[in-house]
């Protein structure tokens, strides 16, 4: 199962990759990092169905935010799966999330173990 | 005819003179009366005028600390996401050597191996400790962040004892870090006992703030006067007596008289000096201990202590 994560911090692919060592050795996991939603978009391409089945985004970031680029993906790929990882979790954000669309709503620091779970049940349905 | 005033005789005007003279004096001591009003209206006008200017200070004093709690928020999100990082890694650094281990089990003993366990060993309790200085940094931002936020006004279940710690703790820690800092000897005498009560833990922690703040402040005016040989003591103790909670925050500083404090708890009242108190703190701490359905009651001697007494109910409606 292809997953993207857009986040403007450059660390969190280390992170994430290392977290998830085990499921990126089997193969169960394969992870792309965009560090812009421009980049997310360019990723993602135009390949119809998209090869991304999930894509987890912070929404802080420089240029385009990351609820602009919920929009963006879900008006382009509604089959898409989108969560947001932010360290605003206020209602304001979380509302917004919701009601574009989002799958999901995480708070930084991500509790890894909700995050894996999550990611679970999606590669089980 | 001849006129009126031909005709009369001294006699007559002697009384006329002396009447009119009668009426001068009435009238000078009217006006003097008067002029006296205006000048004691003119004063009661100045003092409100310089009441409004210090006012307008503590206003400009409101408006200030509000730009530095936004400002104090973006900086705690700024050090959070970094800190988030360092927390991260070192958790899973430590997850990592964990397997190491593990891995170095399957091989067969040598001096090689033991000296790596060692060395193994020692790495790890190093991101123990960068991990628990970590999320102390963490606990900090957080309650910075907390106190910026408006409160969100809900009641929840809160370990009153725990709160009180932290709370005291940040305040010491805050006044140490800023202008003037003095030598506290802090006592926690927290009653284990106490079980968790319904609280809006980010309102009550700016009590224990303010309170500790305030006898911080007052023991400083102590220090100033007796010098190294009054040593300062911030007491807090917390008594569970049944249905309701006790805590109290005791200082042994100058005390407050008589007369101020039944003032202490009125808006804007301080008897710090131009703009370095705003007069708020106390009757915000009573205004949330309304809130709180509780009551709080303040015992003083002066030169000996002061102690502000909070009981809490332990159900609230």
């Amino acid at each position: 199962m292809k997953i993207l994560f857009v986040d403007d911090e450059r660390d969190v692919e280390a992170l994430f990759r290392q977290k998830f060592r085990k499921e990126i050795k089997s193969g169960e996991l394969e992870l792309s990092f965009a560090f812009s939603g421009d980049e997310a978009l360019d990723l993602l391409g135009t390949e119809n169905p998209p090869k991304f089945v999930y894509v987890f985004s912070d929404i802080n970031m420089p240029g385009m935010s990351g609820l602009d680029l919920l929009e963006k993906i879900k008006g382009k790929f509604p089959q898409i799966k989108v969560s947001m990882i932010s360290a605003y979790g206020d209602t304001e954000n979380y509302n917004k999330a919701i009601n574009s669309g989002a799958q999901g709503f995480f708070t930084k620091p991500v509790d890894f173990e909700k995050l894996r779970n999550e990611i679970k049940e999606i590669s089980r349905a | 005819m001849k006129p009126e005033r031909e005709t009369m005789s001294t006699s007559e005007l002697i009384s006329k003179i002396t009447e009119l003279e009668g009426q001068i004096v009435k009238l000078t001591k009217q006006t003097k009366s008067d002029v006296s009003k205006l000048k004691t209206q003119q004063n009661r006008a100045d003092e409100a005028v310089n009441d409004l200017k210090v006012i307008q200070q503590q206003l400009l004093q409101q408006e200030k600390l509000a730009s530095l709690g936004q400002l104090t928020a973006g900086i705690a999100h700024e050090i959070k996401n970094p800190l988030n990082f360092v927390n991260n890694f070192s958790e899973l650094s430590m997850d990592f050597i964990q397997e190491i281990e593990e891995e170095l089990e399957k091989l067969n003993d040598s001096t090689e191996k033991e000296n790596i366990l060692e060395l193994l060993s020692d790495v790890k309790s190093n991101l123990h400790k960068i991990k628990h200085h970590g999320s102390r940094a963490d606990s900090i931002v957080k309650s910075m962040l907390m106190h910026s936020r408006g409160g969100t006004g809900t009641m929840d279940p809160t370990n009153l004892n725990d709160l009180i710690r932290e709370y005291v703790n940040l305040a010491f820690h805050g006044m140490r870090a800023n202008k003037n800092p003095i030598n506290v000897d802090i006592r926690l005498d927290l009653d284990e006992s106490l079980s968790k009560i319904n609280i809006n833990a980010e309102d009550f922690s700016r009590v224990i703030l303010n309170l500790s703040k305030n006898a911080f402040d007052a023991m400083r005016d102590k220090i100033a006067v007796k010098g190294s040989a009054y040593k300062s003591i911030l007491a807090v103790r917390t008594k569970d007596l049944g249905d309701k909670v006790l805590i109290v925050v005791e200082d042994n500083g100058p005390g407050v008289p008589d007369e101020i404090r039944d003032k202490l708890l009125i808006p804007f009242f301080t008897t710090k000096k131009g703009t370095e108190g705003t007069g708020l703190g106390l009757s915000i701490t009573h205004e949330i201990i309304k809130t709180h359905e509780g009551s709080l009651e303040i015992e003083s001697e002066l030169d000996q202590f002061t102690r502000f007494k909070i009981t809490l109910p332990k159900t609230t409606t």
